[in-house]
């Protein structure tokens, strides 16, 4: 039995074909490349910069490089994977703008997924407390958060314009994790979580 | 030099052909193994080691009655567990530790080789190891493994005999000798050289070898397997046994006396002749003119690696691991590697560095789970 995955990840894997070569960015305990090698016979491969993590991720037989986002993307050449994931982890990026140009570089296409900014909850709290918000998601103080270029739907579809980046898909989820069936406006107020599927033009 | 009786090998009587284009006629191979071989032979492992190693990778080395080079990883219930694996490991091709060198006999002159033993390789090496495994009847290896020049050996093996191994694990290595590493190298084989009791490589029959120049060379080595500040942490300025300077030229500061350590007890063990054809082997290595470069040697599919590096390694700097790691990373997905963080400088490999020993540790645990053995 395979373990069941955080919600958005099983949201991933099902946007995932069979037999696709897959980097997974920050891999964190494999779990998701896991699933993907053994139920879709994905060839995967991790990246991860915690060593626990790493060394959890080799036991289970994975491939797995130590590395960071930020700097260690370059050493994979172009299209040399169909698909490169980077799940919660864009917003702890210190360049993000460079390690998505990265992502699609590197995969025929990105598949990003983020906490919502633009949430309506977040609004509120910032607006009734003026101070950052706080939550399930993003559970930090602002002065030791990893989370330091946190983002809306809107501000990723503007980063998006001006690379010239193709948006080819968007997963929205509720609070719950699930999927929120065909909303058509509101979507940065009503989406906790957000999966884009990203390539070049 | 002691005396190698008892030193287990086996004959090879057939002509090995040597990348210079030379060959000999016949040689020897030394080897040890540890554990036992399953039904399959599916549990092997070939420990490859490093420039002044020997095939007495852990328990009594019978040779010095020390304990073996990699005895803290390799053994019963260890990282390398031999109650599970079966460890090969053998003398290299031109060392001195029973495996046909420049101090063997030459069976067409019946004297030593001496410089008459012709320049051999990494290649050369490995292509005697992998006669080894054929006569133990060894299929595929589960892994071969090695730290610095045993890297080299490793990622040669990932090169020339890919489809026998599983996995390779390089460890604080590189896929050449950089320009640094050759001119270490090569103060060290003119500190031999320049040392008159080494007489043109013939001292094997006279009283005198030449000491003091494989014991310099090997002082110069020792300072590039540390790193500066493992140094000043160890031995900083402190004086070896008065509070104020003698204002003599005798050994006076801590670590003069232990690079100076090193050199004796290096002498009592190494072969000076040796030490020419390895070093010179190492600085011939570069495997990105192998095969069209580094993309076309390392293409092989199904092959599994797992680098590892030390921070603080500026003899074999991470940078030179990365390369090759970029160049597999075109055609195959089975890399992994890991930097461990330590100020120990490229002797980390021999030591007992716990994110050294849980990486390798997990990575073999996965292998294991990987190829169900």
């Amino acid at each position: 039995m395979t373990k069941i995955l955080r919600n958005d990840l099983q949201i991933i894997s099902s946007l995932i074909e069979e037999n696709e070569k897959v980097l997974d960015v920050g891999c964190g305990n494999g779990n998701l490349i896991e699933f993907l090698s053994k139920e879709k016979n994905v060839d995967c491969k991790g990246i991860e910069i915690e060593l626990e993590k790493m060394n959890f991720c080799l036991k289970k037989g994975l491939s797995v490089v130590q590395g960071d986002a930020n700097y260690d993307l370059n050493d994979f050449s172009d299209n040399s994977f169909s698909t490169v994931i980077l799940s919660q982890t864009i917003q702890a990026t210190i360049f993000p703008e460079r390690v998505i140009k990265n992502l699609i570089r590197i995969g025929k296409r990105a598949i990003i997924s983020f906490p919502n900014f633009g949430f309506w909850k977040i609004r509120k709290d910032f607006f009734f407390s003026g101070k950052m918000p706080k939550n399930k998601i993003l559970p930090y103080e602002w002065f030791d958060t990893p989370n330091i270029h946190l983002c809306s739907i809107n501000d990723f579809i503007k980063l998006c314009h001006k690379n010239r980046i193709k948006i080819k898909d968007k997963v929205l989820l509720n609070e719950n994790g699930e999927k929120i069936q065909s909303i058509n406006f509101f979507e940065n107020l009503l989406s906790y979580q957000v999966i884009f599927c990203v390539s070049k033009k | 030099m002691k005396k190698k009786k008892n030193i287990k090998r086996i004959h090879i009587s057939e002509r090995l052909k040597l990348d210079s284009g030379k060959t000999l006629p016949e040689y020897e191979i030394a080897y040890e193994t540890y554990g036992k071989l399953n039904k399959t032979k599916s549990n092997a492992i070939f420990i490859c080691h490093a420039l002044t190693g020997d095939q007495f990778c852990t328990l009594k080395n019978p040779i010095n009655n020390k304990k073996g080079w990699w005895n803290s990883l390799v053994g019963p219930g260890k990282v390398i567990d031999t109650n599970f694996f079966f460890v090969i490991c053998s003398n290299v091709l031109g060392g001195c530790m029973g495996t046909t060198g420049p101090e063997s006999i030459n069976p067409e002159t019946k004297k030593p080789y001496g410089l008459g033993f012709p320049v051999i390789t990494i290649n050369d090496m490995v292509k005697v190891q992998n006669r080894l495994v054929d006569a133990l009847n060894i299929k595929k290896l589960f892994a071969v493994i090695g730290g610095s020049m045993g890297g080299m050996q490793a990622l040669e093996w990932a090169t020339s005999f890919g489809h026998k191994v599983h996995s390779v694990i390089p460890i604080a290595s590189s896929y050449r000798h950089s320009a640094q590493n050759i001119a270490f190298h090569e103060i060290g084989r003119q500190a031999i050289m320049a040392d008159p009791d080494w007489n043109k490589g013939a001292y094997y029959h006279k009283k005198k070898y030449p000491k003091r120049g494989l014991s310099v060379a090997r002082m110069i080595a020792h300072i590039t397997y540390l790193s500066e500040s493992a140094l000043q942490r160890k031995f900083g300025r402190n004086l070896q046994n008065s509070k104020f300077f003698s204002f003599e030229f005798e050994t006076e500061f801590q670590i003069e006396s232990y690079l100076k350590h090193q050199g004796i007890s290096f002498v009592e063990r190494f072969d000076a002749n040796s030490y020419l054809y390895i070093t010179k082997a190492m600085d011939y290595f570069d495997l990105s003119v192998k095969k069209g470069g580094l993309r076309k040697a390392f293409s092989d599919k199904d092959l599994c690696y797992c680098f590892i590096t030390f921070s603080s390694d500026w003899l074999f700097p991470t940078s030179e691991t990365k390369t090759i790691i970029q160049s597999i990373n075109q055609y195959n997905t089975k890399v992994s590697f890991a930097e461990i963080k330590t100020d120990k400088g490229h002797d980390a490999f021999l030591l007992d560095e716990p994110n050294f020993y849980s990486t390798l540790k997990s990575f073999i645990i996965g292998q294991k789970k990987r190829l169900k053995i």
